[in-house]
Order: C-alpha cells, then structure tokens, then sequence
C-alpha cells in the first residue's frame, strides 16, 4: 500500500467527540457519518479532503474518548487514507485495524509536518517521507498478528478466512 | 515471571502459564456486551461476516441506554435491529425499557460480573467492573462482532501502573475525587495502553460505590483497564447482587511496574476538571473566580448509583436550587430509582427544583436530555468534558463529584460541598 497526499494537521487528544459527534450516532451508515467528520474543531475539513488531503498527522493520543468505531469509520469513509500520530488512544488504534484504516505511530514526523505538507507513504517498506520537508523516516512494523488482520482487509475478514480453513 | 492482577487474569484467559507485557494473545471471554449505539453497529458487522450463529448467546448482553426511550426514529431503528437479532440469536441478557439500566451500572447490580472475569464491552466504560476485580475494557463494535461469532477476542497483554492509598476520605470527598486527583496528575494519556491498578491500605475505605467511579474512569487517563483487588467489601457485594461464584486473583509481590504514585486519601479535596479535559483539574479550593452555571446532571455510568444519589441529596438538604440553574437527576437503573423513592431522595429533588429522568446516558454524551446551548456551563459528575460534549460546541462542562455538583446547583456557580450547610 502506498499513499501519496496533503497533510491535514491536528494536535494532541483529538477526541473521538469531535471526530464524530454523539449526536450524531443515530447511525452507523458511513457516508452520513463522514458528513459530520471533525466539524466541531474544523468545518473545513471536507473541503481539505477534496483538495488532497487524504493523510492526518496530529500529536499524542489521537481518538481518546469513547470506543464508537463510528469514528476510524468517519475518517475512512470521509476520504483520509492514512492516520500518522505521535501516538493513538488504545481503543481508537485497535478499532482503526479492525476496520482496515491505516495507522501509524511515528512522533518524529509529526514534530516537523504542518498543515498542507505533502507527504508520500509506502506502508509495506515503512518508509515515510515528508516531501515539503526533504525528510524521510522509517516506521516499525506492525506485528505479524496484526498484519494478518490488516491484510485480511479487518478482523472480521480474518475470522471469515478461519472459518472457511 | 512475576505476573500483575490483570496479566494472571488474561494468562487464565488464554489458557497459558503466564502473560507478560507486549504478549499478542486471543483470550476466551466471559461476556461481552454491547449498547444500542454500537451493538446495533456490531450486529451490521456480525451479519456481513461468515458467521451465522452466536458463539454462546448466554454470555452475550445488550443494553438500551444511550438514546434510550428512543430519541429519534433513526435512534428507534437501531434498537429495533437490536431487539430482533436478539431474539432470533437467543439472547435473554436483553434489557430495554422497563429493566434496563444505565449497563456499567446495570450489569454489577444484575450479578453478571464476577472477580476474575475478562469482560469486554463496546463502550469505553466497560472498565468499570474492575472494581470487582474483573478484567474489564472497552472495544469497538467489530470487536463485539467478533467475540459474538468467537468467543474471543484479541489483545496485546499491558504493562501496569500502580496506585498505593492510604488514609481515608474527608467528610465530602469520595471515589470521583480520588479520580481526578488522579487523572490531574498523570494526564488523559499518562495510563495510555496500560492497566492501572489499585492497591494499599487506603482500598478497604473505598466503598464499592467509589471504587465502580474510580475504575470508571481509568479510560479517561487513557488506561486498557482499572482494578482492584477482592476484599470483604467485594465479596459482600458479589454475594447481595447474586453474583457468580467469585474467582480471586492476587498481583505477584515482585510484579513489574512501569510507575508507582502514592496518594493519602485524607490529603484529597472536592477536585473539578475543566474543560476541555479531564486532566484540567483544580481542587475547588484553588478556584478564585465566580464560574456561574446554567446546568447541573447528576447521574451517569460514573455516579448514578443510590449512593451517589444519597450524598447529593445530603448536601442539597432542604435548599432550593439557584435561580437560572437547571438540574437533571438520573437515577443509572429502575432499582436505584425505586430505591431513592423508598429513601425520599427524589421527593426531595423535585421539591428543590430537580426534574428526575428515567434511566438514560442521554446528556453525558450531549444525545438528547439536558442539552447545552452555546455559551452554556454545567457541572456534571459525568466523565467527559471534550468540546462539544454535552451540546454546543462553545458549551462548558465541569466534571466533579455528585456532592459537589449538589452544591454548585444550590449556590449557581462552583463552590465546595464544605460551604453549603445542610
């Protein structure tokens, strides 16, 4: 997988409230939920993603809150290819793979990236670079058992591939 | 190795000798529950999947509560699609109107946690029931899919932080205190993907109303989960609500933790978290400004419980509350409702001014029930005070203990439980 996009910048405790507000939870159909994605903290948010800003960087602990997966769903469905942060909130990171949106925890390129950089990503060597910047770093990789989710396209997916074994 | 409680509960879980930090594991769980928000978004997911049937519907629960008596048509849809599946999936642990409950509170008052369970639930609250030294936490709804098709779910085992107490409370203080005395100092990431994990000769003091708000809480520091340890306490409460036989664990002596904090329970005061976070702490004593208040909410998984309701209604006394203050109560279930009838509680709630709602989660997530307008403040013993939380996105809320948040109702503004007389 490779992702090649603007940056959209966000700081640190993005909470899952403002990522998807609760008023909103009425439903689980994705492209109504993406219609709301982020828009108590940024009302330009759709229109960023419609002009190339398919990839948040933000700072520390980014989808703290509550466990709706309604949010990882908002982001994906509203257009963002790829989450990189200095570091998620547990439940937001483990609903983001179950649901097959890419994420990556790497502080050192969110310290340096701002708002509409440009970043190219190849999620299979790790390598990240910064292109605005001229600055390239490496990712770890995920573990192997949570690769297999991934690369089943989710958890439910890889419970599909078990079952049919 | 030296294992943590929460390690030789997963190691249990898992059927190996020991777990230790970092393990990737597939535990077998106890019970999984989901709420009508995201079990209604667990069973999209559960039918897409190649599964047809419930692993073990007895260990399957769902609880209507968040928008819940139905807000909305979209809101009644979504518990339709729950009470459906559950019925053609055979799962009787169904509660709707008329016997559910707030579910972190309804679920330990019901008997279906006991110590030593692993329980997920999808609602980042699950981590509740560690107060009855379960492993509990929260996950997202295909998670809940998955264990509803598996039996299992899969987690990375944490690595721990370990809180000593000692002393006991001063009068007005209690469980939510201690919460944000915590969450104020190690931060809304400062537990991130770790248990934490309560211990000392202060825990004997928690009543089990206060350690369920403690544990409640151990998310809002960004923690897997909270727990405590099983004492006579637990053991009591086990045995009134009819709980299963319980199964003890204790932390090895020489178990590894990342970080050790002491806290003198005697030392604690009345504490609010500004917003936006919880982390935004202050004891009320640091306050030097009129904050003047429009709303207050009492209830919640957090403090909705008949002592929470009983420490309120102590503080309001015989007061009416301010001119300009609105003030919701939620009793978090049907028997903590009854109860406070039997006590008086609400009598004296109405009589103040209060309006007493059916069990719902309704304003602490800002879904319907008490919403905020822009320029708004409340204080509300709830759990979260993000930007938008309880309404407008320019509305404020002010986390803080059910005496607190009693006394803030009567003066309008934020005071200390210690200045109202009763």
């Amino acid at each position: 997988m490779q992702f090649n996009g603007k940056v959209i910048r966000y700081g640190d405790n993005v909470d899952t409230d403002v990522i998807i507000p609760a008023r909103y939870l009425n439903t689980s159909d994705r492209a109504e939920l993406a219609k709301h994605c982020m828009e108590d903290i940024d009302a330009n948010f759709a229109d960023k993603v419609k002009n190339g800003g398919t990839i948040i960087v933000a700072g520390q602990n980014f989808g703290c809150g509550s466990s709706r997966e309604h949010a990882p769903a908002a982001i994906k469905a509203g257009g963002v290819e790829l989450v990189i942060a200095e570091s998620f909130a547990r439940i937001f990171y483990r609903n983001a793979i179950n649901i097959g949106l890419p994420i990556v925890e790497l502080p050192a390129l969110c310290q340096i990236t701002e708002e509409a950089d440009e970043i190219a990503a190849d999620m299979d060597s790790g390598v990240i670079e910064n292109k605005t910047k001229g600055k390239t770093f490496a990712a770890a990789p995920f573990p192997p058992f949570i690769q297999t989710i991934i690369e089943a396209g989710g958890l439910l997916n890889s419970l599909n591939k078990e079952e049919t074994k | 190795m030296p294992m943590t409680l929460t390690q030789k509960i997963l190691a249990a879980h898992c059927g190996r000798e020991e777990v230790k930090s970092g393990d990737l594991i597939f535990a077998d769980v106890d019970l999984t529950m989901g709420n009508d928000i995201t079990a209604s978004a667990a069973i999209a997911e559960f039918n897409r999947s190649a599964a047809k049937k419930a692993a073990d519907p007895n260990r399957i629960v769902m609880v209507m509560d968040h928008f819940v008596p139905n807000k909305d048509i979209k809101a009644a849809e979504q518990c339709k699609t729950c009470r459906s599946f559950c019925r053609e999936q055979g799962i009787d642990k169904f509660y709707d109107v008329g016997d559910m409950g707030i579910e972190h509170t309804l679920l330990p008052d019901k008997g279906l946690v006991t110590a030593g369970d692993l329980v997920i639930g999808a609602d980042s609250h699950t981590c509740t029931y560690g107060a009855l030294g379960a492993f509990s936490t929260g996950v997202g709804s295909t998670d809940m899919a998955y264990a509803m098709a598996s039996g299992k779910v899969w987690f990375k085992a944490p690595a721990a932080i370990r809180f000593v107490l000692r002393g006991k409370f001063q009068k007005n203080v209690s469980g939510k205190d201690l919460i944000l005395h915590i969450i104020g100092r190690i931060g809304v990431d400062g537990a991130l993907y770790r248990s934490m994990e309560f211990t000392g000769e202060g825990v004997k003091e928690l009543e089990m109303c206060d350690r369920f708000t403690v544990c409640n809480m151990a998310i809002e520091a960004g923690a897997k989960n909270g727990i405590f340890p099983v004492d006579e306490k637990t053991l009591a409460f086990l045995k009134e609500h009819g709980a299963a036989e319980p199964k003890i664990y204790e932390a090895d002596k020489d178990a590894e933790y990342e970080a050790e904090y002491e806290i003198d329970l005697s030392e604690l005061e009345p504490t609010v978290a500004f917003p936006y976070l919880p982390e935004n702490t202050r004891t009320v004593s640091e306050i030097n400004e009129d904050i003047f208040i429009d709303q207050v909410v009492i209830g919640s998984c957090t403090n909705g419980r008949i002592e929470d309701l009983r420490r309120a209604a102590d503080v309001l006394g015989n007061h009416k509350i301010a001119d300009g203050v609105r003030a919701i109560i939620i009793p978090a279930t049907q028997q903590i409702y009854l109860q406070a009838i039997k006590e008086g509680l609400i009598q004296r709630f109405i009589h103040a001014g209060c309006v007493v709602s059916t069990p719902t989660c309704g304003p602490c997530l800002g879904g319907y029930m008490g919403i905020l307008a822009a320029g708004e403040k409340a204080v509300s013993t709830t759990n979260r005070n993000f930007v938008g939380r309880m309404g407008h996105k320019e509305s404020q809320v002010y986390l803080a203990s059910p005496a607190t948040t009693a006394a803030c109702a009567v003066a309008g503004k934020i005071i200390s439980p210690n200045e109202v007389e009763g």
